[in-house]
């Protein structure tokens, strides 16, 4: 199989997925406690069933529900999530808003959670059954166990309030007009504690695959061989068992990339980063359940999205599956 | 067993467990009133005034009660969103890897459909929409931590369905279900109850991250709606932030180090390549 035909076949299923979860989603809408149009009419600060009607007739509640599913459908496919009755504003440019201080959290974290990752893991498998493996291995253990938010306010507790290094919160100085190059730097050092709290875990995560992945691709034959052969130990580490075991620890991170938006939403919270996820903490206490479920579609859609760029990936890394295809 | 108890990290797990067990059953003998009733003034520290250990909240309640009493909501939670994973994990993931075939083939998309979902989020919503509450909490988390369970059972039926034994016991005339459920199952149980403890572990997490966005049972005392409902005065008391997140990184911990020291000691040919 091409790596086009690949593509597009991932790209059908991915489709499918996603045709279900917005189907899904729909259900999940219907589902949600109280009536949309009194509580809008409640909001407006008028309750008589005239205007609740009218209200009703005006966003299509009163129609039989194939008819919402259908034009809900519809809507999704033209890139209509909804309306957001609290924000007064459609639900898709409330997340497009948002969505560009997400992806840079996640993609902090991720790049720096799986380059942390791999780095300890590596040392850890080197020195297996030292005390500098268990020392890692440990930590990893630790940061495995504690809770996402905790980190994250434990780190406010010494990076700012004790220590005054970096912003509690925010995704810049309000009021600073900073330009340039001090903007840049006034952005990094607001990024740093969220990206670094999201991706403590995630590098325990990382850490741990790529230590058990290596422990046994050393223990494989063709490792055997080549030190049979009398390759040195450093080639052998680089060519023969870093590469193999490298790859199932790529695709894992890749799927557990959905992870990661889960735990923005926690990070951002704490640090009240104006992401996504803040949106959809905002939106649960505001009790706006056009816009939690849209945060829910798009952050799905972006965890698909990340899925197939890592296959993409896959198949560029390992050659053997296009090979074994066309075969 | 004695391969378990050699584990010094099995063992110091189990420890912390036992006491955290202990605490949530005890919890009623301990502290006889409610961890919601205000007992005392507001921001004391820990170890200011008798009786008080852990100092009180924002609202002058008894920091420790609210810790003994969390301990209960955060085990059960853990064990019965555990257990209702296991329910649904088991059987479909045994019906998919003995049948094969479209009930695999089904099986494995509504598995994957699963996966794709962000666990975490797909949570959020569903208690939000089904309202907070015990049930509804431990419901979302089972509908998000069944899919590994299907998947590692599916595999395991793979692998032994075609053995000696289950030939042996078609011979003897035994229906499907009892090969299944009866012979096939009982031999894959190692590694689910290795799961299944790593489980627990993520449920209490899971748990602890609903109630701190404030999706928790409103009528429960737990670990996460302590370190949420302080948040806010972190510069003032740090201490009502720092002391629930010790609670959980013990519990989940200890569950973490009991399901390594299981793995090792049930699957000894594995365990062996890490050391």
């Amino acid at each position: 199989m091409t790596l086009l035909a690949a593509i597009l076949a991932r790209a059908a299923k991915a489709a499918i997925t996603l045709l279900m979860i917005v189907i899904l989603n729909f259900f999940l809408i219907h589902a949600a406690p109280g009536d949309p149009a009194a509580v809008m009419a409640g909001e407006n600060g008028a309750a008589d069933q005239i205007y609740i009607d009218q209200l009703r007739a005006q966003f299509g509640l009163d129609q039989p529900l194939y008819v919402q599913f259908y034009k809900y459908v519809g809507g999704v496919l033209q890139l209509d999530l909804g309306y957001s009755y609290r924000q007064q504003m459609p639900v898709l440019d409330l997340i497009l808003d948002r969505l560009p201080a997400t992806l840079l959290l996640t993609m902090t974290a991720f790049g720096m959670s799986l380059l942390l990752g791999v780095v300890f893991g590596l040392a850890a498998a080197a020195r297996v059954g030292r005390w500098s493996d268990s020392a890692i291995t440990g930590m990893a253990l630790l940061f495995y166990a504690t809770p996402l938010y905790w980190v994250a306010l434990m780190a406010v507790l010494l990076f700012s309030v004790q220590l005054n290094w970096l912003p509690a919160f925010g995704y810049e100085s309000v009021g600073a007009g900073y330009t340039g190059l001090a903007m840049v730097l006034d952005r990094l050092r607001h990024l740093a504690l969220p990206a670094l709290t999201l991706g403590l875990f995630f590098m325990a995560v990382y850490l741990r695959m790529t230590r058990s992945s290596v422990l046994e691709v050393s223990q494989m034959d063709f490792v055997k061989t080549a030190r049979a052969k009398g390759l040195s130990e450093g080639i052998i580490r680089r060519r023969h068992i870093l590469r193999n075991a490298l790859l199932p620890v790529v695709t894992l991170a890749g799927l557990q990339a959905g992870q990661l938006v889960g735990g923005a939403v926690l990070t951002e919270t704490v640090f009240a980063w104006p992401g996504i996820g803040r949106l959809m903490f905002d939106s649960l206490t505001a009790r706006d359940y056009n816009t939690l479920l849209g945060v829910f579609l798009v952050s799905a859609a972006m965890v698909i999205l990340f899925n197939i760029l890592t296959d993409i990936v896959y198949r560029l890394i390992d050659p053997r599956i296009a090979a074994g295809g066309a075969a | 067993m004695t391969r378990f108890a050699r584990n010094r990290g099995a063992l110091l797990g189990l420890l912390i467990l036992i006491c955290v067990v202990l605490l949530a059953v005890f919890a009623p003998l301990l502290f006889p009133d409610s961890p919601w009733k205000m007992v005392q003034r507001p921001f004391l520290p820990p170890l200011a005034v008798e009786g008080m250990p852990l100092g009180t909240d924002t609202l002058g309640r008894n920091v420790a009660a609210g810790l003994v009493y969390g301990a209960r909501v955060s085990l059960i939670v853990g064990l019965v969103s555990t257990a209702v994973a296991l329910l649904i994990g088991i059987p479909l993931g045994a019906l998919a890897g003995f049948y094969g075939g479209w009930i695999d083939e089904g099986a494995m998309r509504f598995t994957e459909f699963f996966q794709t979902i962000p666990s975490f989020a797909l949570a959020i919503v569903l208690v939000a929409i089904l309202e907070p509450h015990l049930t509804s909490i431990t419901l979302a988390i089972a509908i998000v931590s069944w899919p590994p369970v299907a998947r590692l059972v599916r595999a395991e039926v793979l692998s032994l369905r075609r053995r000696e034994f289950v030939d042996a016991a078609r011979l003897a005339g035994l229906s499907n279900m009892r090969i299944l459920f009866g012979h096939i199952l009982p031999n894959a149980m190692s590694p689910i109850i290795v799961m299944a403890s790593l489980m627990v572990a993520t449920a209490i997490l899971l748990e602890s991250s609903l109630s701190f966005l404030g999706l928790g049972d409103p009528n429960i005392m737990s670990w996460g709606y302590m370190i949420g409902a302080a948040r806010t005065v972190i510069r003032t008391a740090w201490w009502l932030s720092f002391i629930p997140g010790v609670a959980i990184l013990l519990t989940v911990l200890a569950l973490n180090l009991i399901g390594e020291g299981l793995n090792d000691a049930l699957n000894p040919r594995l365990a062996r390549k890490g050391r």
